[in-house]
């Protein structure tokens, strides 16, 4: 009898179709609105990766040029202290850096104070001398001649002319002073400033200098320590495949050994390089900071990479070629090393090749085995102290300069560059060779 | 590069015993193949394994011992007055003698000098004696091996013997690289709870890890409570956790269940690559534009905002590790059978009801595992946190405030000037044994989880 009355009171407010037609409605938006939701956590996430790409586009694009200044130098004998002896000792160890000055001096003869003198010639790079020594090392009878010069410019000034520092004189914490600002503007005036293609970040190792700061030593020594990392991690990860996969009895042994491949992939990578500093540095007294060491530490890390995958490709071979294989007579080893191991090759060089991808970007074990060295040399053995390139990256990360930010997030596109190939050689390889059953 | 010629010519032996197995072999059978027991070439691979493994144990054993013995045959070497110093100083002069002999450093003094000669010489005489004996065995492993080969040997079998043996050390390098890692972290830290008790590491709530370098020094004793660092280590992920789980669940639903495939295709590879970014450029971008810009954003909200605020940090943190979050939910999602769904849309369910009330709980177990997997990530990441969060210890829940956290004082706790035996770099090792614990304490119970679950539905 209630029920009865609170239906037909209900009823008599709204038909039951309205109710439903409503929440309908209702659960439609909220379906919409899911939707949208996850659509928008992608896309959010996408623009993440996009601010992320242009942040380090727009802050390292300019570093792939430099700033020269033309400059009238006269290859003055007694500037250079020298008094007209060419002996290429002599040569070598002349004063280039006076000779740059005067010749700065004279472009702007109006400049007398010493302090401003000072700032005059720091607008060059102190690393423009070597350019000099070697001009005139390689043609002495240019002594006493003036020839107009193209010189590297001082950091600082660099960042004015790509529009990293405000040009604006009197601008609070600026790091060139109105000065150099207007010298600067006069310079451009007279055409003597241009932008060339930076080779020195191509050819030079590292330098407190940013505009003398190079990429070349990091890239060797990356190149010596992947080298070192797929010499070891590939036979050793494609020999333990192989046993778990083709030889090893089912037991407790092997059950050990995978379960601690499994957890061996999880361990922070911090941790294999403190394994490296206890090891390899301090048992075993191999240098520090060498490429071979990374080289081995890296090993460790991608090798459960390369062991997971390479067991990966080798189940994805059906049974019927193995006993095939065996029906003919072939022993065990010679299926594996015959028909099992061409067959799954694409699929384990894929992991290989993403193993050593991440190796690459690999940072923090390599810190721990003392590769965060200030080294200038280009490392000419694995053995030679040297910097890899996400540490270069580390470093300059850590230095003041302006110009440091850029050239770090040049360092970091190079990087990316390399990574990008990498993981467009591994898609590839996969799309050419993989084959389904 | 003496080292790479002995090595060219040991590999040219090698070499030369393979061809001359193989043709002894066939020389053996007047030509005819089919009456050796084995192929020639296992005959071959047989002479080249005897002539190449003896010669490379030995090489390898000089190469691991030469440091100590030479080490050993200096010091003893010594004159008196050098000699009978402390143990550090030896080393110290040891170093000396070292650089001396090998860069080209000049000698503080007479005996240095000499004892670098003496180094020189001893060494030459060690490679030498390596070089020698390495050949020997080489060359009569070859005539012993090939001497050996007649038509019924069974070669096969011999090679097929050793490469396994091979085959099953390779796969205990594994478990070795384990107990390396236990040991030296255990080693170290023991070391370390030597001069810092184990309960003031665990609960201890001050952490400045300076040691006095004289006992008068202010501030001289360090305090090594690593509560702090714990807390900041759980306050940036948990931050991280709370950016990647709603966004990576949230992108791995709409992936896997509303995604046309053209758009997956394209999107799934674009969101990998936020996973294989090095942390190091994550570090950098943390920061050099999101701490500046959180920094202001809370300025201009009125907040203190620290330069190194555990939120940019965390929320880099976050963004690096959401593929990890959707690419392992994704697999979980999938993983629910499609019965399910279908029972629900026959009840008239929507579809977002049925994500919702159906897909997530049958998942959830997995998607827990996958997100303990992430945490266990983002508590052992190092560069983000290096570049990004602060230095100092502070014991605080404010995301504002800078914090510190596990792996950053491992870094700087080791990055610079060593000397072995302080506690303030043993501490990096009981910091290392801490986080590794952790870490596989959760990838266990994750495992533990995502197997467990992926066992109800196969």
């Amino acid at each position: 009898m209630t029920e009865t009355t609170q239906m037909a009171r209900l009823g008599a407010v709204r038909p039951t179709a309205e109710i439903v037609a409503a929440r309908l409605k209702r659960r439609h938006n909220a379906e919409r609105r899911f939707r949208a939701v996850g659509l928008g956590a992608v896309l959010l996430a996408l623009g993440f990766l996009g601010v992320l790409l242009f942040t380090i586009v727009g802050n390292g694009i300019t570093a792939f040029v430099q700033t020269y200044v033309r400059v009238d130098v006269t290859f003055d004998a007694t500037l250079l202290g020298i008094e007209g002896d060419t002996n290429p000792d002599v040569l070598a160890s002349a004063n280039y850096p006076a000779v740059i000055k005067q010749s700065l001096y004279r472009a702007f003869p109006e400049v007398k104070s010493r302090g401003e003198q000072r700032q005059l010639g720091a607008m060059v790079s102190s690393g423009a001398d070597i350019d000099l020594r070697k001009m005139l090392v390689a043609d002495p009878s240019l002594l006493g001649q003036t020839r107009s010069l193209w010189l590297l410019a001082d950091d600082d000034i660099d960042m004015a002319v790509k529009g990293h520092i405000p040009r604006k004189p009197g601008v609070s914490g600026n790091r060139l002073s109105d000065n150099e600002l207007h010298w600067l503007s006069e310079l451009e005036s007279r055409g003597a400033i241009k932008t060339r293609f930076n080779t020195l970040l191509w050819t030079s190792g590292d330098s407190r200098e940013p505009e003398l700061a190079g990429l070349w030593g990091a890239v060797v020594g990356s190149i010596y320590s992947l080298v070192i990392t797929l010499l070891v991690s590939f036979p050793l990860g494609v020999a333990t495949s192989v046993y778990l996969e083709e030889f090893a009895p089912k037991n407790r042994w092997t059950d050990l050994i995978e379960v601690n491949i499994n957890n061996l992939a999880a361990v922070p990578s911090v941790v294999f390089g403190l394994l490296g500093l206890a090891v390899f540095l301090n048992i075993f007294g191999m240098p520090r900071s060498a490429p071979l060491v990374g080289g081995l530490v890296l090993a460790l890390i991608c090798l459960p990479t390369i062991i997971i995958a390479a067991r990966a490709a080798m189940k994805a071979v059906p049974p019927s070629i193995r006993e095939a294989a065996a029906g003919l007579g072939a022993s065990k080893l010679q299926v594996v090393t015959d028909h099992v191991l061409p067959l799954s090759m694409p699929g384990i060089l894929t992991g290989t090749i993403l193993g050593m991808a991440h190796a690459l970007g690999e940072t923090a074990p390599l810190l721990m085995i003392g590769m965060v060295a200030f080294i200038v040399d280009i490392p000419a053995t694995p053995l030679d102290p040297s910097a890899v390139l996400p540490v270069q990256v580390y470093l300059w990360a850590d230095s003041p300069e302006r110009a440091f930010v850029e050239r770090t997030s040049a360092a970091i596109m190079v990087l990316l560059m390399f990574l990008a190939l990498m993981n467009l050689s591994a898609i590839l390889l996969r799309k050419k060779f993989e084959r389904r059953w | 590069m003496q080292l790479l010629i002995l090595t060219i010519v040991l590999l040219a032996l090698t070499a030369f015993g393979f061809s001359s197995g193989r043709r002894r072999a066939l020389s053996v059978v007047e030509g005819n193949p089919r009456l050796l027991h084995s192929l020639p070439n296992h005959h071959g691979y047989l002479v080249a394994l005897w002539c190449g493994i003896p010669a490379l144990l030995i090489v390898i054993g000089w190469l691991a011992f030469e440091p100590s013995l030479l080490h050993a045959l200096v010091i003893s070497a010594l004159p008196p007055e050098l000699a009978e110093m402390s143990d550090e100083r030896l080393s110290l002069v040891y170093n000396e003698v070292r650089n001396v002999a090998l860069n080209g450093q000049t000698a503080s003094s007479d005996a240095v000098a000499e004892a670098s000669r003496h180094y020189l010489s001893l060494r030459q005489t060690l490679f030498g004696a390596t070089a020698v004996a390495a050949l020997v065995l080489a060359v009569a492993g070859l005539a012993w091996a090939r001497a050996r080969i007649h038509r019924d040997l069974r070669a096969r079998n011999r090679v097929e013997q050793i490469v396994t043996i091979f085959l099953v050390m390779a796969s205990t390098v594994a478990i070795f690289t384990t107990i390396g890692i236990v040991l030296s972290l255990l080693f170290e830290s023991l070391r370390f709870f030597h001069f810092v008790p184990v309960t003031e590491f665990l609960f201890g709530t001050a952490w400045s890890p300076q040691m006095a370098i004289r006992s008068d020094q202010v501030g001289s004793s360090g305090a090594f409570g690593a509560v702090p660092l714990f807390a900041g280590t759980m306050l940036i992920a948990g931050i991280a956790l709370l950016v990647a789980v709603p966004l990576g669940l949230l992108s791995a639903i709409y992936m896997s269940e509303y995604a046309l495939p053209r758009f997956r295709s394209v999107v799934k590879p674009l969101l990998e690559i936020l996973a294989g970014i090095p942390t190091v450029v994550y570090g950098f971008f943390a920061a050099l534009t999101v701490a500046p810009f959180i920094r202001d954003l809370g300025t201009s909200l009125g907040l203190t905002v620290a330069s190194e605020s555990a939120l940019a940090a965390g929320l880099v943190m976050g963004i690096m590790i959401i593929p990890f979050v959707s690419s392992l939910s994704d697999d979980v999602i999938s993983a629910v059978p499609q019965s399910l769904r279908e029972g629900a849309y026959g009840l008239g369910a929507t579809k977002s009801e049925t994500i919702k009330q159906v897909v997530i709980p049958a998942a959830l177990p997995g998607i827990v595992g996958g997100v303990l997997l992430a945490a266990s990530r983002a508590i052992g990441e190092t560069m983000i946190v290096v570049m990004a969060a602060g230095l100092a210890a502070n014991l605080t829940a404010n995301p504002l405030e800078a914090v510190t956290t596990v792996t950053t004082q491992i870094v700087t706790l080791l990055v610079g000037d060593q000397e072995f035996d302080s506690p303030k770099t043993l501490a990096a090792f009981a910091l290392g044994l801490a986080l590794f614990t952790i870490t596989l304490a959760l990838n266990a119970v994750a495992l533990h989880i995502v197997n467990k679950y992926r066992e109800k539905y196969d």
